[in-house]
């Protein structure tokens, strides 16, 4: 096979030429920049930096809160996508809308307005404060701001999922006896499974990276509540731009690992959505 | 971004065996758990953007805008929006041609490639170009000899939004135009029209309307962009601040009818980035 395959319509050359060097200056030469940059260190150098008690302290906040937001989106995202799709009710349009808003919204916003409403004083911080819970300025903060942020990810993913679940299905296996809980085991959850993955993953990948909102509600104590994105720009204000490469580093290979998993759950959800219309 | 489905609930009430009291039970159980959810993280914080804007009234609030430093930074923030939202609108239309209309070898690694500045840390996308043009980056010392500056100054800050805004076109119009299909163009290149033609012709009518999202979604991300800008701006007042830098250092001065001033001009941003992701579905345009 040749490299392309023959067509009558023009600008092939024209449009992957400028594609591609487009995409190489823009995107991949950065990136092969960050490569070597983190590469071009001793690996004890390396070692020290990324293992450092203080990045790793970042890895345990980052990592931890993405994992706890991105779980806390499937829940909630899987009950608000099932509240769309199912039901009616009034503002439903309106609701649908306005789950983009936290991908459409600045994060610098997202995190000013997070943090004034879950401050002691505010709107809801000010109930939770008698209880002895405390959101601004601690990891529960960090997760809240994590979990509106990459929220519209794990709702999009399973809308679609669960407008496909066959309600034929459902009605079949009410009449012959099912009851709504083992309906909902074995019918509507094999359908969404993947979808509730891609989602969890892909919120997961957006919480991880993330940093304007967080570095408001956070506080930024080393160690305690210091994300990894933060501390690469400490190193860049330090002038520290191996330091920052190698943290960098880490974290692309962390989304790199993150994106193949993504690929791989959907070529799973394609192969069983084939299957199951055999 | 994943697009809001068609035409949900089917009638859920002329159902049999819908009408039951179990069932009332859950349905509002379900809603009334996403109502609560997204009014204490989504709509409890869009309204402290406006009631924290005018909380000193609104001669305060528009006093905000007489400031030189954040009129300065609105308009970075616009000219930094003019200069990548038009070009990353060629390039999305050049790689959907490309991609949608052809058939090679290689296609799906280009796709990711695309994709790739999605899942990369806004921290990391910003700082890839203080590694490449910073005073110890590759091009620094080539740089300084020429007294050009790239970091700390407009043209990184401009790069910084590119990288980040780089896929959204491309996004919205690649499988818009693989669903379309190349019949009419190919019919309109065997009536004899040119390849400029017929994509002015009919091409471009065709995917208009998602076109128009994909350059609203890159123009709310480029104004919005945060932690990439933030790192190659050194922010320095009035020069390399942008609206959302600007509403940190507002923040961090304890001017909170400041910040949330500039802040709530942001959110009106994104209202109307819905608004119009709204009509454009209405449209009858729709991603499969």
């Amino acid at each position: 096979m040749s490299f392309k395959q023959p067509s009558i319509l023009p600008g092939f050359g024209l449009t992957f030429g400028f594609t591609t060097a487009f995409l190489s200056a823009i995107v991949l030469l950065p990136l092969a920049a960050l490569v070597a940059a983190g590469t071009s260190m001793h690996w004890s150098e390396f070692l020290h930096v990324v293992a450092s008690p203080r990045a790793l302290g970042s890895y345990r906040l980052s990592f931890g809160a993405s994992l706890l937001a991105a779980s806390i989106n499937v829940v909630f995202g899987f009950i608000i996508a099932w509240t769309l799709v199912r039901y009616e009710f009034p503002g439903r349009k309106i609701i649908d809308a306005l789950i983009d808003m936290p991908f459409a919204l600045p994060t610098a916003v997202s995190g000013i307005a997070l943090t004034t409403v879950f401050a002691q004083n505010g709107w809801i911080g000010r109930y939770l404060e008698p209880l002895g819970v405390k959101v601004a300025y601690t990891w529960l903060g960090v997760t809240l701001a994590l979990t509106l942020i990459s929220m519209p990810f794990a709702v999009r993913a399973v809308q679609p999922a669960l407008l496909e679940v066959q309600r034929e299905l459902e009605d079949a296996a009410e009449t012959l006896g099912a009851g709504r809980f083992y309906v909902f085991r074995r019918i509507i959850l094999p359908t969404v499974l993947p979808a509730l993955l891609t989602g969890f993953t892909l919120a997961f990948a957006r919480a991880v990276g993330e940093y304007g909102s967080v570095i408001f509600i956070a506080g930024n104590i080393p160690m305690k509540t210091e994300i990894t994105p933060l501390l690469i720009v400490i190193h860049l204000e330090e002038f520290d731009y191996h330091g920052a490469a190698a943290l960098g580093l880490v974290m692309l290979a962390i989304s790199f690992v993150v994106l193949l998993a993504i690929n791989l759950l959907q070529a799973w959800g394609r192969r069983r959505h084939v299957r199951a219309a055999r | 971004m994943a697009r809001s489905l068609p035409g949900a609930p089917a009638a859920d009430l002329n159902r049999p065996g819908q009408h039951t009291w179990m069932h009332s039970i859950v349905r509002w159980l379900f809603i009334g758990v996403s109502l609560t959810f997204l009014a204490a993280v989504l709509l409890a914080p869009l309204a402290t953007v406006f009631a924290m804007a005018l909380a000193k009234g609104v001669p305060a609030y528009l006093h905000t805008f007489a400031d030189a430093d954040t009129t300065a930074a609105i308009r970075l923030t616009l000219i930094t929006a003019l200069i990548v939202v038009p070009v990353n609108t060629i390039f999305g239309l050049a790689a959907a041609w490309a991609i949608a209309k052809f058939e090679f070898r290689g296609k799906s690694v280009l796709i990711t490639l695309i994709d790739l500045p999605l899942a990369v840390s806004p921290v990391i996308s910003g700082m890839v170009f203080v590694l490449l043009f910073g005073m110890h980056g590759w091009f620094g010392v080539w740089l300084q000899e020429h007294d050009l500056s790239i970091v700390f100054a407009l043209p990184g800050i401009v790069l910084a939004t590119m990288f980040v805004t780089f896929p959204y076109v491309a996004r919205e119009l690649i499988p818009l135009m693989q669903q379309l299909g190349n019949d009419e163009e190919e019919a309109a290149i065997t009536l004899g029209a040119g390849g400029w033609m017929t994509f002015f012709r009919v091409t471009l009518p065709k995917v208009r309307w998602g076109l128009v999202y994909g350059m609203v979604l890159c123009n709310a991300r480029a104004m919005g962009e945060f932690g990439a800008v933030s790192v190659v701006s050194g922010h320095i007042r009035g020069l390399t601040n942008t609206m959302p830098l600007q509403i940190e250092i507002l923040y961090n001065e304890y001017n909170f009818v400041g910040a949330f001033a500039v802040a709530s001009l942001l959110t009106l941003l994104a209202c109307l980035t819905l608004i119009v992701k709204t009509l454009v579905e209405r449209t009858g345009y729709r991603r499969r």
